[in-house]
């Protein structure tokens, strides 16, 4: 037998290999097979026999059942869109906001970067949707703005007047009023896209802010010219994050669920989990594409 | 000259003063800021905790808002004789402990294996990491139960013993699986924080400790896993925090589990039927006060995040200072 000698480049790659081996496995076997078998699905009807499941080849029909038959797919698509656009530059703004305050020094800072991660925590999944439809919080919310005078809802509302009256954009001002009543759940949300943006702040060399300040640009100005552009790469990242947990539990999963386990339509559910990908890879595209070229990269 | 310097010492300390003037008035809306925001993060886990210690007397009390006149453990009482508290907790936490580790192992690996172990295509292969983030997991999520509804690796179970696959559902088996094969609840993201840290760390320690004649798996196991101690916390509280809260996947693979997150959200009408039968009218469910059914589920929920609250008091230090380290940076 001839003896191989394998150089140091080939043995780590078949290692490598190796290491991947689980992942490559799971990959196959609980991704790619589920997805096609998917895709399929979507295509055609799918009937539970006693011996198991049978399919027909329908075409595009669950597509089109899904467009033009069902009562809430069109309207829930949207909503969770445009739900999603609303929030993700809101969520953008203020982690990169809070982010360059956590930066800062002062006293309590180790607390006060505590508190604002808890929500990576509390925040996710199950615990965030039995909070919303919660009767004795809400009574004892508004019993609270009865007391400290009119918190919540009033308080936008005379906000929205005074911006109307002071000759402000009707649509710039709807947006912020609803900024100011989303602001728990905005908060809540952006827990991980903190914890990124603070890792990249860290990651800036302090001798550029001190060249910055020698040469007389003020704090504004070091926020604009080396901030900006050096964490220009993660606000790219945290935004494909931030769209993907925003479109990973909304009522368009719940309807998906629900159209697969409650009515046992396989073929629908699939066909509108699809087009609800194909939306997200859509607009994914489309921003990627635009901020790509913009962003800043140091290397 | 003299003019010149009476004129130009002035304008140095306005400026001065000014200076000063900004940063005060700075580090005053700073720290307004900081306790608003902190006070809206806190204001739900505060709103819980007084709920909890409240009397069923002082719910109709107007005069009681946050600390209760009335002090009392019996909502924690009744909770627990509703709910096998223990057992649930024991479930859950080995569970998630369970899955946390295993996920742990293998995205470290694979992490590893991207970063420095690179061969002909395993960008690509990066590619497809980031795919199974992007997609979201209802359009898997069919095929999946039926997957582990009759389970067979590629059809070679069927070819050896004739039979269809075996049914997992009910089982604890796919989670062990999915997490073992990486393929669990987000795991695509824990592999790419691994990666980014793997690749943080400078070509020179790796190769040194190869000249030093270590092999490949020995610089892993005793140089470099040692190093990534801030991505192991990382991921170890995500993915441990993730699978506490997730009702999505364990609903879908178990049947009525004694889980944290699950109980969360069923507990409503277990603990209305339980009033009801305890107040004689078994067969309503309506009778019983919505507000009292409320502050009962509140309690139950606070006892569900207390586990995570303490685990994140004990790690937080370790985690906040580690992200720093992480390399989470893309």
């Amino acid at each position: 037998m001839i003896k191989v000698r394998l150089t140091q480049e080939q043995k780590k790659g078949r290692m490598g290999v190796l290491f991947l081996a689980p992942w490559l496995i799971g990959f196959l076997l609980l991704f790619a097979l589920p997805i096609v078998e998917s895709l399929k699905y979507s295509l055609s009807q799918l009937e539970l026999t006693a011996e198991g499941m049978s399919l027909h080849f329908i075409g595009l029909e669950n597509f089109k059942t899904a467009f033009l038959e069902h009562p809430a797919y069109n309207r829930i698509l949207t909503e969770s869109i445009v739900d999603m656009l609303v929030n993700v530059p809101l969520i953008i703004f203020f982690s990169l906001f809070s982010a360059t305050l956590l930066n800062q020094k002062f006293r309590f800072r180790g607390l006060a970067r505590a508190i604002f991660f808890l929500p990576v925590i509390l925040a996710s999944g199950a615990l965030l949707g039995v909070e919303g439809g919660d009767i004795m919080q809400s009574v004892m919310q508004s019993a609270n703005s009865e007391q400290g005078g009119n918190l919540s809802l009033l308080q936008s509302f005379e906000l929205e007047r005074m911006l109307i009256q002071s000759g402000a954009n009707e649509s710039v001002v709807a947006y912020l009023t609803d900024a100011v009543n989303r602001i728990y759940e905005i908060i809540s949300r952006s827990g991980v896209q903190i914890l990124i943006f603070l890792a990249g702040l860290q990651s800036i060399s302090p001798s550029l802010y001190e060249a910055a300040r020698i040469e007389g640009a003020t704090g504004y100005e070091a926020f604009w010219k080396i901030t900006f552009p050096v964490i220009s790469p993660l606000i790219l990242t945290n935004l494909i994050y931030s769209i993907i947990d925003a479109f990973s539990s909304n009522k368009m999963t719940r309807l998906i669920q629900e159209t697969a386990f409650k009515t046992f339509d396989f073929g629908l559910s699939s066909a509108m989990s699809w087009i609800y990908f194909m939306c997200i890879s859509v607009i994914l595209f489309i921003l990627y594409m635009l901020i790509a070229r913009k962003v800043f990269y140091y290397d | 000259m003299k003019p010149v310097v009476q004129f130009k010492q002035p304008a140095v300390r306005n400026k001065w003063a000014s200076r000063v003037v900004t940063a005060f008035l700075w580090k005053l809306v700073r720290f307004v800021l900081l306790i608003g925001i902190s006070y809206v993060i806190v204001y739900p886990i505060l709103l819980k905790i007084s709920i909890a210690f409240k009397d069923k007397k002082d719910l109709y009390n107007s005069t009681v808002v946050w600390i209760p006149k009335h002090f009392t453990l019996d909502n924690f009482r009744l909770v627990l004789q509703v709910i096998d508290y223990p057992k649930v907790l024991l479930t859950s936490v080995l569970l998630s402990g369970g899955t946390m580790l295993l996920q742990m192992i293998t995205c470290a690996l694979a992490g590893y294996a991207f970063a420095k172990l690179k061969f002909r295509g395993s960008n690509i292969l990066f590619m497809l990491v980031i795919f199974t983030i992007l997609v979201p997991p209802q359009t898997i999520m069919v095929p999946t139960y039926a997957l582990y509804k009759n389970f067979d690796i590629f059809g070679i179970y069927e070819l050896i013993t004739g039979r269809p696959g075996v049914n997992l559902i009910g089982t604890y088996w796919p989670f062990v699986l999915s997490s073992a094969l990486a393929m669990g609840l987000k795991t695509g993201l824990f592999i790419y924080i691994f990666r980014q840290f793997f690749r943080g760390i400078p070509k020179e320690i790796e190769e040194a400790a190869y000249i030093d004649g270590a092999s490949i798996l020995t610089t892993f196991f005793r140089v470099m896993l040692p190093n990534a101690v801030p991505a192991i916390v990382t991921v170890m509280l995500f993915a441990f925090v993730w699978q506490w809260n997730d009702t999505y996947f364990t609903t879908l693979v178990l049947i009525n589990p004694d889980l944290m997150a699950v109980k969360v959200s069923t507990v409503a009408g277990q603990i209305a039927s339980y009033l009801a039968s305890e107040a004689g009218i078994a067969t309503s469910t309506g009778n019983v006060d919505p507000f009292y059914l409320s502050m009962l589920s509140n309690t139950l929920i606070l006892m569900a995040i207390l586990p995570l609250i303490i685990m994140y008091f004990f790690a937080q230090r370790y985690f906040v200072e580690s992200v720093e380290r992480t390399g989470i940076v893309g």
